[in-house]
């Protein structure tokens, strides 16, 4: 017993320093690759030069965005999954980052918004209604949400938010560069201001996510069970709900929408420290948060000259994640 | 009073539904009519009259340009595709026992995409090679995950479900093509991604039209099985039903007509979405309903590209931009009754 509990510990302290080691790693890689001793240097008080321009400048504010961004998206992914107990939910391909998107891309088209705070507000009101939406179709008849279900309602509404977002994204050459890059999620050239916007809206998510894990666990016996055992499991199912949309909502403002975060780190999350939520949220946050900064760096090198968005690396390396765990028998066979 | 009457020559007899049938005819007569109105009304608007003149080889010189060259094929380019598009819709519909699951949001669709968008971007090569692009990448794609989808035989929802991942990761790929070029082939490039008719001609009709004879011919087969189909599998195979033959001939059709749609005239979403239950509605019928579906898809995309063609002039829209708000109207009335069921 004692010997599991350590083992779990060293889990969370691995993924700390893993986390500390991508970040110093991705503020090394670029089109200049600069050694960790500089990196550490550049980043003390007081630094200057052209290495520490370049730390500080461009690659600091996108790891700062990646390793923010990321927890969120971690965060959300564990407790929608927790939450819907589908092992599919990931905030991406349910269609509530799309939703986030259409909000803030409806706000710049239409009525010129392009200020972060108005845009964060819009992304959590997108991300609301659209798993809201997701939810009530995936549900149907009198029945709970099948993981089949609700992945099939996410895609279609994903599709029909993108093809929207695509319409508004035609209707002139200058909006379509702007657009364009709010269909594919990433962390470059964001800047701080939007980032301190939503980390305000991304605390308070983390701190609900964390408070709620206890009930989670209560959810996850079934809700006939919890309840005999005198758990309330509304209030639990509410606030898990809200600290997803503020998760959801604020990153995809922050980073535009990115998908398979949220749905490949719990499952590892799971496996390595078993299905207690108190210890997969946190740690699904912490791993998610380095999964990102991983894939915005790797996105800087795999292609030479341009770089790769980091919503795309997500998506190539997770979408392979997904279909393995599609293929697993026993999921198919419980929807 | 009879439900349903036996059609039967020398060969071969089919059992019709008197209200299937009904349905259909009216449909067919609707989508006619739809073509008749998209000839003649318009910016430049012609008498009816006129139109059949040009029919009959006595039109003015303008008037055979406006309507026989330009308006007439986009029409019948319209109405296959949309035939094309319900059809498919309907045969995913009924493999996946879901009103969700159609081409175009599992997958096939970002796949045929990813082939054209390839010989458009990467490739650059002339647009006469981008059907083939598509077609190309249709197939692939629906080979893959049919491929990753068998496992002790190909569960339909297996199926779904590997292609919204494909289909996730293939829409992360396209918008990898279109961030990482040029502004202005990425803007002509994601104006075919919206689904567009313009300037379709008789090249395209006989494209499409070919390719919708060998589907149709293939679905006249497949109609009966499938509607035993809908039962679980080892219900349909004490039927006498082979479940694993059926859904692959199924699936091959279905991604050779949603394909040759996306071929002709680039993704145009939610018709074959919408088209079968719109359909299943009107005919009331159990079972994949094909050709009605077929034909409600001919008649949403004829009236959709002539509100395309007209509704925003002096601009004119692609049409997929229509198709897309169709498809969230068809997902709100979806939401709406299911709503409305759980309640009751």
């Amino acid at each position: 017993m004692r010997s599991k509990v350590i083992g779990q510990f060293a889990v969370f302290v691995v993924a700390v320093a893993a986390l500390g080691c991508v970040a110093v790693l991705s503020l090394m890689v670029g089109r200049q690759a600069i050694s960790p001793t500089a990196v550490i240097s550049a980043l003390a008080p007081g630094a200057h030069g052209d290495v520490a321009d370049i730390v500080r400048g461009l690659r600091l504010e996108r790891t700062a965005i990646g390793l923010v961004t990321g927890l969120a998206l971690g965060g959300a992914g564990a407790l929608m999954q927790a939450l819907t107990r589908n092992p599919l939910a990931d905030p991406g391909l349910l269609g509530v980052n799309a939703g986030a998107a259409a909000a803030v891309v409806t706000g710049f088209a239409f009525f010129g918004i392009s200020d972060g705070f108005t845009q964060t507000w819009l992304g959590l009101v997108g991300a609301a209604l659209a798993s809201g939406v997701v939810y009530l179709l995936g549900s149907g008849r009198r029945a709970a949400a099948t993981p089949a279900r609700l992945a099939l309602a996410g895609a279609a509404l994903t599709a029909v938010l993108f093809s929207y977002i695509n319409a508004i994204a035609m209707r002139d050459q200058a909006s379509f560069d702007q657009l364009r890059f709010w269909v594919v999620g990433s962390v470059v050239n964001r800047g701080y201001d939007r980032l301190l916007i939503a980390l305000p809206f991304i605390t308070v998510g983390v701190v609900i996510a964390l408070l709620v894990t206890p009930g989670l666990n209560a959810l996850a016996l079934g809700e006939e069970k919890s309840r005999a055992l005198g758990l309330g499991v509304g209030r639990a199912r509410v606030a898990t709900a809200i600290a997803i949309t503020l998760l959801c909502g604020a990153a995809t403002a922050v980073a535009g929408p990115i998908a398979f975060v949220g749905l490949t780190v719990p499952h590892v999350a799971r496996f390595l420290v078993g299905a207690d939520q108190r210890k997969v949220v946190p740690l699904s946050m912490l791993m998610a948060s380095a999964f990102l900064v991983l894939c915005d760096t790797l996105g800087r090198v795999v292609s030479g000259g341009a770089e790769v968005e980091a919503g795309i690396v997500t998506a190539i390396l997770g979408a392979p994640v997904f279909i393995a765990l599609v293929r697993r028998r026993s999921l198919v066979a419980a929807a | 009073m009879i439900d349903a009457m036996v059609v039967a020559t020398a060969g071969w007899s089919i059992r019709v539904r008197r209200r299937s049938l009904l349905v259909c005819v009216t449909l067919t007569v609707a989508v006619l009519a739809g073509i008749l109105v998209t000839l003649s009304a318009g910016v430049n608007s012609f008498p009816v009259s006129r139109v059949f003149a040009v029919f009959a080889g006595h039109g003015l010189p303008a008037e055979n340009l406006i309507i026989g060259e330009l308006r007439l094929p986009r029409a019948v380019t319209a109405m296959l595709v949309g035939v094309a598009l319900g059809v498919a819709g309907a045969l995913f519909q009924s493999l996946t026992r879901n009103p969700l699951g159609s081409p175009d949001v599992v997958g096939f669709n970002s796949g045929a995409s990813t082939g054209a968008l390839v010989v458009m971007l990467v490739l650059h090569a002339g647009a006469g090679a981008v059907p083939v692009g598509a077609i190309a990448g249709g197939a692939i794609t629906a080979a893959v995950v049919f491929l990753l989808s068998s496992r002790h035989g190909v569960s339909p929802l297996r199926l779904v479900l590997v292609g919204i991942g494909a289909g996730a990761l293939l829409n992360s790929l396209n918008s990898l093509l279109i961030v990482h070029s040029q502004l202005y082939d990425a803007q002509s490039a994601s104006v075919w991604l919206v689904g567009n008719l313009a300037g379709s001609g008789w090249d395209e009709v006989r494209l499409i039209g070919g390719t919708l004879l060998v589907g149709l011919v293939l679905c006249v087969g497949l109609s009966r099985p499938l509607s035993l189909g809908e039962f679980a599998d080892d219900r349909s195979m004490s039927l006498g039903l082979h479940v694993g033959r059926t859904r692959t001939v199924a699936v091959a059709t279905g991604v050779l007509l949603a394909s040759a749609a996306v071929a002709i005239s680039g993704p145009i979403q939610f018709i074959a979405l919408s088209a079968p239950q719109v359909a299943r509605r009107l005919t009331g019928a159990p079972g994949p309903n094909l050709a009605a579906s077929g034909i409600t898809g001919a008649l949403l995309l004829v009236v959709a590209d002539f509100a395309a063609r007209e509704a925003f002039q002096p601009r004119q829209l692609p049409v997929g931009v229509l198709t897309g708000l169709v498809g969230g109207v068809y997902l709100a009335w979806l939401l709406g009754s299911e709503w409305r069921k759980g309640r009751a």
